[in-house]
Order: C-alpha cells, then structure tokens, then sequence
C-alpha cells in the first residue's frame, strides 16, 4: 500500500516536473482549455441568471380573480376561502390593492407606481391549481367571471409556460454546447500527451528496457492529463469571474433602469468544484486515449 | 540459467542473424561472446532479454521460455537483467544521480532506500562524486560506467553488457573489464559482447565465437 502510494506521488511529482519544464507551452494549452470550458461554463451561469431574472416563475396553471374597484377586502378575503376549499386548488392568495401596489413598486415599474396619485389595482385573488394541466383551473375561471364582484378573471399560464419553454431549450442548448466543447477538450489534452509521448520516446524505451510496466510508464502521462484539465477548468473560472466583473457594470445599470437591484451572480462554489472536477476528468480522458493509442504506435518491446 | 535449444532469428526480408544455435550458461559464469560485427551478437543478447523473440527453438532464461512470455510478464522478468548498452541508453534530460535511480523507482523503492543503493552504485563505478552533472558532460568512459551502475542498481542475477568497451581507450576498457570481474566474484553472471579479441587474451574466461549467426 505504501508502495503503492509512493509509486502514485512519484508519477504526480514527475507530472508537474514536466509544467516546470515547459512552462510557456504549458501555460497556452491551459489557456485554451480554459477558453472552451469558459464557453458552456459562461452559458450555463448566464442562464442562471436568467432563470434567477425570471424568479418564481412556475409555469403551474394560475388564475387570478380581479375584483371590482369598489369590493370591499371582507368580500375578497371570503371568497379565497371559499376557493382554497375546492379540490382542484392548491393555493387561493388574498393579494390586497396596497400589497399589490407594493409589489409594483418592487418589480421594476417602480417610478409609475410613485408617479401615481391614488391606487387603481383592485384586490386580487390568485389561484393556483394542483395540476399543471391549464384546463384544470378553467372551469372555476369561468364560474368566476360570473360573480358580481368581480371584475376580470385572467388564467394566465401561457406566457409562463413559454418562458419555461424557451429557458429549458436554452438549458439544452447549453448541454449539446458543453458536450462538444468536452469532446474537444478531451482531444485537445489528448493531442498534448501523443506529443509528449512521442518527444519522451527515448525515455519510454529505456524504462522498459530495465523493466518498467506500462502501467509505469502510463501513469505520469495520465496525472498530466488531469492536471493539464484541472488547471484548465480553474482557468475558466477564473475567466467566468473575471467576465463577470467586466459584465456587472452594464448589468447592473440595465436592471436599475427596471427599477430592480439584480445582480449577476458567478459560478458558486460548488458548481466551480463541479467544473474543476468535470475538467480534470475529461483531461485524465483524452490522456488516457492518446496513452493507449500511442503506445500501441510506438510498439516498444 | 540460460539455455538455448536450436535457436533461429530471422528478421523481415529474411535475414537471419542468428541460426540453429544452442547454448547453456550456469549461474555465476562470465562469459564471453566474439565475433565480427554482424555476428548475431546483439540480437542473441536481444534474445536473452526478451528484446526480440526467436523465430523457432527455445530460449529459456531463469526457467521462463523467453518466446513465450507475455507483454505483461516481460518487466517482472527484465528487473532481473542488468542492461548495459553500446551506445550508454541515458536520459540526458536528468542528472546522474536520476539517471541511476530510474530502475528502483520501477521498482518502487523510492527516497532514502534508493538514494542509498544509487549512492553504492555510482562509489562501485567512481561517480559518486559526480551524481548531480548531467551526463553530457560527462567523458565516454563515465557514461559507460553510468550506464553499468544502473544496470547493477537493482541487484539483478545477469548482467548483459553489449560491447561495453568499444568506444573506449585501452586504460578505460580495462576499468570496466576489473569491475566486471568483480561483480561476477559477488555471484553476478555475466555475458559480454566484444569483438576485441586482446581484452578476452587478457582476462581469461570462456569466450563463444559467433559467426553468421552460428557458433564457430
């Protein structure tokens, strides 16, 4: 075991001799590793952020109950009740007129609401269904309309529905994209060590010569490879950060002109390790192809 | 410990380099092997380490029939040959001392435990002084000795040297020569490839004479 572990720390010592050793090369294939992870990686935290933007929006079937200016909150209140007793509710919410201007306020048509001299949002009731299915929620919708308070009864899932719609297909497109730019990762560390195979043949020969395993001689080509990608994914991090600093201003700027105090937010802890993680294993990957492959190629007895 | 039984080596195109030779050699001999360049000297010493394979008849080294190894078998029954190569086979990318470590480390001996045998090994062949140069700048002499150290590094059982003192002046050969006796009077067995017929004269010693592939 301690061998074992001796051998693994000499093959990891001799795997970082070798960015010693060539440092500027090195340095540009972690670069552009960094540059192709940066790009799904990106993607991924900017939808993120449009998902954080589109905040709470669940494309569950809702209908929200207007009621007429001059109903009084007793009323409103009572008939939330009265729906939060169906079975095909999940959720009836009293949304009085000043919570409903407060939330004006909060959403970004803050300077209209300031702007105006008395409240024109009626109580609301909003409902939420138990399914999804928008036809659920219909029925009641129309019952609704019928009541003399009321004044106008929206069922409004359809633009939330889309939205979900578009952010997933984008969340997809994320994936396909993250999914070429691995394989491309994977061929770029891969073609590194063919490389650095070929430059080290000398050196391959002669350890097998006195009697190394290819095992042996694998392994230092193999810690490189992570490595190569575990610096390559901290690269893209460091990137993403570093976009995002650069990006914070005009985002920031964007959102105040919507009356909102969003900020973009970067790539978390864990979703970084996760990236780190990813990265080293692709790397590890495409060194263990070319390893093989090269291997093979050189046919050293 | 090696025993060739009607042992034929012929490469692509037909040449044969080695044809219908049979041979034994005991533990603890030094033996050694003449002949013209083009003999069959290397490739019967590439036969014994598993270099090549025979093309027809046996060879059995430390009882394992050398043409029938597998991939896998060949590095576990190569750390018990020490390799000592015309033409030196050292990284020049390393210093000497890493030079002569490479065997152990292969080996999985690692830190003081290997330091300590490079170390006997490199005072065995007087470059215990030198194990921090690189061995380019080392003369012709030292990177032969270098090379003998770390093919005696890992204690192995037989020592194949491959015209060990071809490139070298007579007073070098003749260092070499002692520090072979000397290995094989610790119990090493020893097979050495010369042409040069005056160092065999001086030391003695069975010799085998190859020509065109046979024994003459």
């Amino acid at each position: 075991m301690k061998a074992w572990l001796e051998h693994h720390a000499h093959s990891l010592r001799v795997a970082l001799g070798r960015f010693r050793d060539a440092p500027l090369a090195a340095l540009f294939t972690v670069l552009v590793m960094g540059v192709a992870i940066t790009l799904p990686a990106g993607l991924y935290v900017l939808m993120h952020n449009l998902q954080q933007a589109a905040g709470g929006l669940t494309p569950q079937a809702e209908v929200s109950v207007f009621f007429k200016l001059d109903a009084t909150e007793q009323t409103a209140r009572r008939l939330a009740a009265e729906l939060q007793a169906q079975d095909e509710v999940a959720g009836a919410r009293f949304v009085s007129r000043e919570a409903a201007l407060e939330r004006m306020r909060g959403t970004g048509l803050g300077e209209i609401a300031a702007s105006l001299e008395e409240n024109p949002l009626p109580h609301a009731v909003v409902v939420t269904s138990r399914e999804a299915d928008p036809g659920a929620l219909s029925a009641l919708a129309e019952r609704m309309r019928r009541h003399p308070e009321v004044d106008r009864v929206s069922l409004d899932s359809d633009w939330a529905r889309r939205l979900a719609a578009l952010l997933r297909l984008a969340g997809d497109a994320v994936w396909a994209l993250a999914a070429l730019l691995g394989l491309a990762l994977a061929a770029i560390a891969g073609n590194t060590i063919r490389l650095q195979i070929y430059a080290q043949r000398e050196e391959i020969e002669v350890a097998r010569l006195i009697g190394a395993t290819d095992r042996f001689i694998r392994r230092p080509f193999l810690y490189f490879g992570a490595l190569q990608g575990l610096f390559g994914g901290l690269a893209a991090w460091l990137l993403i950060g570093l976009l995002q600093r650069l990006m914070q201003g005009s985002v920031a700027e964007l959102a105040a002109a919507y009356g909102s105090r969003f900020q973009l937010a970067g790539l978390g802890l864990q979703e970084g390790a996760l990236l780190l993680g990813v990265s080293a294993l692709l790397g590890l990957a495409g060194a263990w192809f070319a390893v093989i492959h090269t291997q093979r190629a050189l046919n050293i007895p | 410990m090696i025993e060739l039984n009607d042992v034929t080596k012929r490469y692509p195109g037909g040449h044969e380099a080695v044809s219908h030779l049979s041979l034994g050699i005991g533990k603890g001999e030094l033996v050694f092997l003449t002949g013209r360049s083009g003999a069959g000297k290397s490739t019967l010493l590439k036969l014994i380490a598993a270099i090549e394979r025979p093309t027809s008849g046996s060879a059995v080294v430390f009882g394992q029939n050398v043409g029938r190894l597998r991939r896998a078998a060949l590095p576990y029954f190569r750390r018990n040959i020490g390799l000592i190569f015309q033409d030196h086979k050292l990284l020049y990318d390393r210093s000497v001392f890493d030079n002569a470590v490479l065997p152990l480390h292969i080996q999985g001996v690692t830190g003081q435990d290997a330091a300590k045998r490079v170390r006997a090994a490199l005072d065995k062949v007087g470059l215990l002084k030198k194990e921090r140069a690189r061995p380019i700048t080392l003369s012709g002499g030292e990177q032969q000795r270098l090379c003998i150290a770390r093919a005696i590094v890992s204690r192995p059982q037989l020592v194949l040297a491959d015209e060990p003192t071809a490139n070298l002046d007579d007073a070098y050969a003749g260092e070499i020569m002692d520090m072979f006796r000397a290995f094989n009077q610790v119990g090493v067995t020893l097979l050495i490839s010369t042409h040069d017929q005056e160092l065999i004269r001086r030391y003695g010693g069975r010799a085998l004479t190859l020509a065109e592939g046979k024994l003459a």
